[in-house]
């Protein structure tokens, strides 16, 4: 409504109603939006599932994120004791070898859990010391769990006649079952990461490691300390660096390459999609669908029919996201042109230069800056992308995440790649602005 | 400087700069080429049989759809229709939480809206975090911890959401004009009510259509975290393509439905933009 239209006389029925409009829309969008959260909160179940929810886990993933146990384990069956970091066959203790914690004597094994609290294993039976509470025994008798408490049931113990669980703080833990005796302690930090457990490496500080780099004695004849250090290193089982840096470089690869790949088949095909450069409707229509097409279809399909057809990999990747983003950025270069100054194209047509050198000193000097910018904020985003495309399994990082916790084995491994995959994220974001800053406020 | 040195000079730099283009264009092309022959070595099926059975699957699809005829094809789109609304859901609600979370990140990180200066750098180190974490990372923690359902990937893309907003409304702030701002301080108004009569009434018609542009981007999105186990039409689609032969018709219908989808979202949400920035603009 313009001021032309209003009625020279002031008319309050229609100022009312105006306002009564407006009050209307203040009100009801809200009320809208607000009842349309009340049923996606019913229709997601959110209640229940946040019911659901265990605290007590998430604290507990937090801590194993930057935990690590050891477990002392005595199999009742055949009566071997063993210690292993995270119970892993790789990381076991040799026989008859144990960290200054543990001490056995034949029979008996006494485990030093800190702050008073003593763990002794003897035979068949479990004796905790929890110092404010008492001794707990636990025993297996007739194939049962036999437990005696020194005083009411705490909340921290949990059992039954197969099973008895106590973990009176997050970092000491003991369980019998019929088959075994286990107890857990926790220390701080994330375990065996630069090197294997089993490796003569292990346990060395920084600087025992470069000295023993740089001397020339070898620990292994077959190849020097330093190439030693770093296979160490690499091939780590446990934390798999060298893997994990390869699928790293797959994501990085698949962004670099579909965004590139992307941008070199849009821009010749953004020229007959342009109105003043290709004056065929025809052309220009199929070209504008073509690109809508690619970009509707998206990404997730795209990703699906390029698996089948090419496997997993990272050159699965670069294709899905070239081809997507082809569609969006043949559709902004295209827009860019038609909003060129015709002047410049005409200035350098007279001079005599032919098709090709017209587009190259006449256009792309002008829209450089839109091309660049738009390449370079896909190149930042595909980086986001390409770890997603990875997950549906194209492979690169997404991959190995998903793996990763799908064996849920340990939460440090995830939290490491978790971090990596950051790591990448931001650099890519920050290299994207420092050039889009350089290359267009520069030029400028 | 004689005008014969000023022209040598001028020679000089344009070799040099023709050096450098020349330079760059030839580092892309090595680049490339060298990236898509590693690729094709990492990856498990080489470019060249893929391009021979590139189109196997789609037609694959496409004849099992065929076979099943119009009807049958209509009967199982809307067979798989609820999952696409809970997919929709999913971006609907996450942007809507998104984008309130972003308005007011965005309030509290631009300098001429007079916030508390040492809470704009905070706020800003905030929503870079929040769009540095990929949905992917976010989604996957909490489908562990909650199971699989369609809330740990509303939180993940409500996140990131949040985030990417968060930047694009307070570079909007930044530009506002501060006399309407200055108008109400003067007769007493407090910051809420400045921010609700001085700047909404500027600022809404941009935050509107980014708030439609990021609902886009996220029905993407969304499909996708469905895919890795958040329910809704990737989760269905992930079935379908697991089963393999036989299950084309379902895949075929999934695929249409989510490609309808898009269209209708994406031609409705630039459609209101279009009236909303004309609407700025007037």
């Amino acid at each position: 409504m313009t001021a032309a239209t209003l009625p020279s006389e002031p008319n309050l029925e229609l100022a009312q109603r105006a306002i009564r409009g407006r009050m209307l829309r203040a009100v009801g969008i809200p009320l809208i939006v607000l009842a349309y959260l009340a049923y996606a909160w019913m229709a997601f179940d959110v209640s229940a599932i946040l019911g659901n929810a265990d605290p007590q886990r998430a604290a507990l993933l937090g801590v194993d994120t930057i935990y690590h146990k050891v477990h002392v384990e005595q199999n009742l069956r055949r009566g071997d004791l063993t210690i292993a970091v995270e119970g892993e066959r790789t990381a076991t203790y040799a026989k008859g070898t144990s960290p200054e914690w543990v001490a056995v004597e034949g029979n008996r094994t006494t485990i030093d859990l800190g702050d008073g609290y003593i763990a002794e294993i003897d035979g068949q039976t479990l004796q905790f010391n929890v110092p404010d509470y008492g001794l707990i025994v636990a025993k297996v008798v007739n194939d049962k769990v036999e437990v005696t408490l020194p005083g009411p049931m705490p909340e921290w113990v949990s059992g039954n006649e197969q099973k008895f669980d106590a973990r009176p703080t997050f970092d000491r833990r003991v369980q019998v079952s019929r088959s075994k005796i286990e107890v857990h302690r926790y220390f701080f930090g994330w375990e065996n990461f630069w090197f294997p457990f089993n490796s003569p490496l292990n346990g060395m500080s920084a600087g025992a490691v470069v000295s023993l780099m740089l001397s020339a004695d070898r620990l292994d004849p077959a190849q020097s300390n330093a190439s030693l250090v770093w296979n160490t290193f690499w091939g780590n089982q446990d934390w798999q660096h060298g893997v994990i840096a390869v699928a790293l470089f797959e994501t990085l690869l698949m962004a670099v390459l579909g965004t590139l790949t992307a941008f070199i088949l849009a821009l010749p095909l953004a020229f007959l999609a342009a109105r003043n450069f290709t004056p065929s409707m025809a052309v220009r229509f199929a070209v504008r669908r073509l690109f809508d097409f690619v970009r509707t279809v998206d990404s997730l399909i795209w990703s699906l029919i390029f698996i089948r057809a090419f496997g997993l990999g990272p050159l699965t990747g670069s294709l899905a996201i070239a081809i997507t983003d082809m569609g969006t950025l043949g559709k902004m270069f295209s827009e860019a042109l038609e909003n060129i100054d015709g002047k410049q194209l005409e200035g350098v047509n007279s001079t005599g230069a032919n098709q090709l050198q017209a587009y190259r000193f006449g256009v792309i000097p002008q829209i450089l800056p839109v091309l660049l910018s738009q390449g370079l904020y896909y190149l930042e985003s595909n980086t986001r992308s390409a770890t997603v495309i990875g997950a549906l399994g194209a492979g690169g990082i997404g991959l190995v995440l998903v793996e990763t916790m799908k064996t849920s084995r340990d939460w440090e491994n995830v939290a490491y790649i978790i971090v990596l995959t950051l790591i990448l994220v931001s650099a890519m974001d920050s290299l994207s602005s420092w050039l889009r800053r350089k290359l267009i406020e520069g030029s400028n | 400087m004689a005008v014969i040195d000023l022209g040598t000079s001028v020679l000089a730099m344009r070799r040099q700069r023709q050096l450098y283009s020349f330079g760059a264009v030839l580092l892309v092309v090595a680049m490339m080429a060298w990236g898509y022959s590693e690729a094709n070595e990492l990856n498990s099926g080489s470019f060249l049989t893929g391009l021979t059975k590139f189109f196997d699957y789609p037609s694959e699809i496409v004849i099992e759809a065929w076979d099943l005829g119009l009807f049958g094809l209509l009967g199982l789109m809307w067979h798989f229709f609820p999952a696409l609304i809970e997919t929709l859901n999913i971006a609907f609600v996450a942007t809507i939480i998104g984008g309130f979370l972003a308005m007011g990140l965005s309030f509290a990180s631009t300098r001429n809206l007079d916030v508390w200066p040492p809470l704009i750098p905070v706020t800003r180190r905030v929503m870079d975090v929040m769009r540095a974490f990929p949905e992917l990372v976010i989604a996957l923690f909490l489908i562990f911890l909650l199971g699989s359902s369609p809330i740990p990937a509303m939180i993940a893309v409500a996140f990131h959401t949040a985030g990417a907003l968060g930047k694009l409304f307070s570079e909007v702030n930044e530009n506002i004009d501060r006399k309407p701002i200055e108008g109400l301080k003067a007769v007493g108004g407090n910051w809420i009510q400045r921010i609700r009569f001085a700047v909404m009434p500027q600022v809404a018609p941009n935050y509107l259509s980014y708030f439609l542009l990021r609902l886009e981007i996220n029905v993407r999105a969304s499909a996708i975290l469905g895919f890795v186990g958040a329910g809704g039409i990737g989760s269905e689609l992930r079935r379908s393509i697991g089963w393999g032969q036989g299950a084309g018709d379902d895949t075929a219908a999934l695929f249409l439905l989510l490609f309808l989808a898009i269209i209708i979202i994406d031609q409705t949400s630039s459609y209101l933009r279009a009236r909303l920035t004309g609407a700025a603009r007037h």
